[in-house]
């Protein structure tokens, strides 16, 4: 087992940061935490690498207790914190030196592991990682959590606040690192990412909302999503609030999803109805359901 | 000036030393649009916002910016435009109400005006619970809401919104594009950066820098068409990616 999570709780005085937690992971998998700020995922995540002690509940990593064989842990697992945390005066060569050096290794004995990532910043390994830019951070900080050949990857919200295409080049290294036979516990509080991980944990609010495969996920969403679209995006989403048998209605880039609350739905009794309300061009068209639906539907 | 432009930009272009960091960019915004400015980190987006809000001089280039001059009326333009940010939102260890009250008192409210303004604020944004409450303990989705409601006490005729929804649960996200829309239909421009592609979809016209220039700049559905793209997310793919 990778990572096996029982009954986890942590609270900060007032706040439940985490309520009841179970989870496993399996050897070499990719487990997404999928959630909001505030969810918890930070907390989770310090708990699982040692840095903080759960209240009540048990946690293994790489077969290690997270409490009893807390050393035996630091040494198996790698980590990338959200918050950019090398040191931003040494340079990049030189951070990952350090790194290597902390952990008993050198750069050379694993450089098979990073190579990928790393030759795409090596022309500025000169530079001090203060000067580079988020996706370069990004990178080194990752070849910095790679350098001793962790049995784990913890990665804490590695793409937030970064641009679709260095998001997308991010996960293919992550999917390339799977492959190598590490397990990657990964968090992100973007929905579009939860479908490329095996499996996905929804949280909020410090609970555990579902885990599954993302297509199961999305499969279990209980009601027809419709796409509706009008002349008018802000009077439709009124209009559609308005209606008396709405049951969710959330825009969704270019439409609007809408449920309907009764168990027989004819789209056209709607678009009469949105027709009332001086709206045209009016579409209405079944959908299916994203991951993101489904964390709504679950957190409402 | 032409009073349905609020944002006037031509040739606008930033230079560190030998590095070009914003490349003569050129466009207009209308008043009531919902202009999104996306483009990839490093792209210049930071750097071409601060100058359209007056505290970067531009290298060269000309803008204009709710009819004041970026160059010559940067003091006119801060006070006539709202501005938000993920980075500096509100202060934490202030009430809800007394963050309402400084802004507007930083905004040159009269002591009347901030207070209905208060009452309004906080009854539209269904907040009369924790009016009094220190904003640090609020909700990060309610911070982003109040901030932005905040941004606009003065009711500037822009708002310029950089990453806004960064991190937020999707369900508040949706309710905060509900306000962005709900001010634009009342005749405020809207400027906002985001890295969430199906926001983009949201905005009457969007734009993508591309290393320092505009590589695209149409409504969401032509982009699609220009790009054949299935959605925006793939129209910045294939952009961005070259």
């Amino acid at each position: 087992m990778g990572i096996s999570v029982s009954h986890i709780n942590k609270s900060y005085k007032k706040v439940n940061a985490l309520q009841d937690i179970s989870f496993e992971v399996k050897k070499g998998e990719l487990f997404g935490i999928i959630g909001p700020d505030g969810a918890g995922k930070t907390t989770l995540f310090r708990i699982l690498t040692t840095l903080l002690f759960a209240d009540e509940g048990t946690a293994t990593v790489a077969g290690y207790d997270v409490v009893s064989e807390y050393k035996s842990i630091r040494n198996s697992v790698g980590y990338m914190p959200g918050k950019f945390s090398l040191y931003q005066d040494l340079t990049i060569e030189e951070n990952l030196e350090f790194f290597a050096t902390i952990f008993g290794t050198t750069i050379e004995e694993n450089y098979e592991l990073i190579k990928d990532i790393y030759v795409q910043i090596e022309p500025f390994k000169d530079r001090r990682a203060g000067k580079l830019s988020g996706g370069m951070k990004q990178k080194l900080a990752l070849c910095c959590a790679l350098i001793h050949k962790p049995k784990v990857l913890f990665l804490d919200e590695p793409t937030t606040g970064v641009d679709p295409v260095s998001r997308k080049e991010f996960w293919e290294m992550l999917k390339r690192l799977q492959l190598k036979g590490i397990t990657i516990l990964v968090s992100t509080p973007y929905m579009d990412e939860a479908a490329l991980c095996d499996r996905i944990a929804l949280i909020q609010d410090g609970e555990i909302l579902e885990i599954d495969t993302p297509e199961a996920i999305v499969a279990h969403y209980p009601k027809q999503i419709y796409n509706v679209s009008a002349n008018n995006m802000y009077q439709l989403i009124l209009s559609l609030k308005d209606y008396e048998y709405n049951h969710s209605v959330y825009p969704f880039g270019e439409f609007v999803h809408y449920t309907d609350s009764r168990t027989e739905f004819n789209p056209e009794d709607l678009k009469t109805f949105l027709e009332t309300k001086n709206l045209s061009n009016i579409h209405i068209d079944k959908t299916v359901a994203t991951i993101e639906d489904t964390f709504m539907e679950l957190a409402k | 000036m032409n009073n349905n432009k609020v944002i006037q930009v031509e040739g606008l272009t930033k230079m560190y030393g030998d590095f070009t960091a914003v490349n003569a960019i050129t466009f207009d915004v209308k008043k009531g649009e919902i202009f999104g400015f996306l483009g990839a980190n490093g792209a210049g987006k930071t750097t071409a916002i601060k100058m359209l809000i007056g505290i970067l001089n531009p290298t060269s280039g000309k803008a204009t910016i709710a009819g004041f001059d970026v160059y010559t009326n940067a003091e006119d333009i801060k006070r006539n435009i709202g501005y938000m940010s993920q980075k500096f939102a509100l202060y934490d260890d202030l009430t809800v109400r007394e963050n309402i009250t400084f802004f507007g008192g930083i905004y040159g409210l009269t002591r009347k005006r901030i207070k209905e303004k208060s009452d309004a604020l906080i009854e539209e944004l269904g907040l009369e619970d924790v009016a009094n409450k220190l904003v640090g303990a609020l909700p990060l989705g309610w911070k982003q809401k109040l901030s932005f409601s905040v941004s606009m006490i003065h009711d500037p005729k822009i708002v310029f919104l950089d990453e806004p929804t960064g991190g937020v649960d999707p369900i508040t996200r949706r309710q905060f594009w509900e306000l962005i829309y709900k001010a634009a239909n009342k005749g405020t421009t809207v400027f906002v950066t985001t890295h969430y592609m199906d926001e983009a979809e949201y905005c009457d016209r969007v734009s993508i820098m591309v290393d320092g220039k505009i590589e695209a700049l149409d409504t969401p559905k032509k982009l699609k068409e220009q790009f054949k793209a299935e959605n925006m997310n793939d129209v910045f793919l294939k952009l961005a990616r070259g």
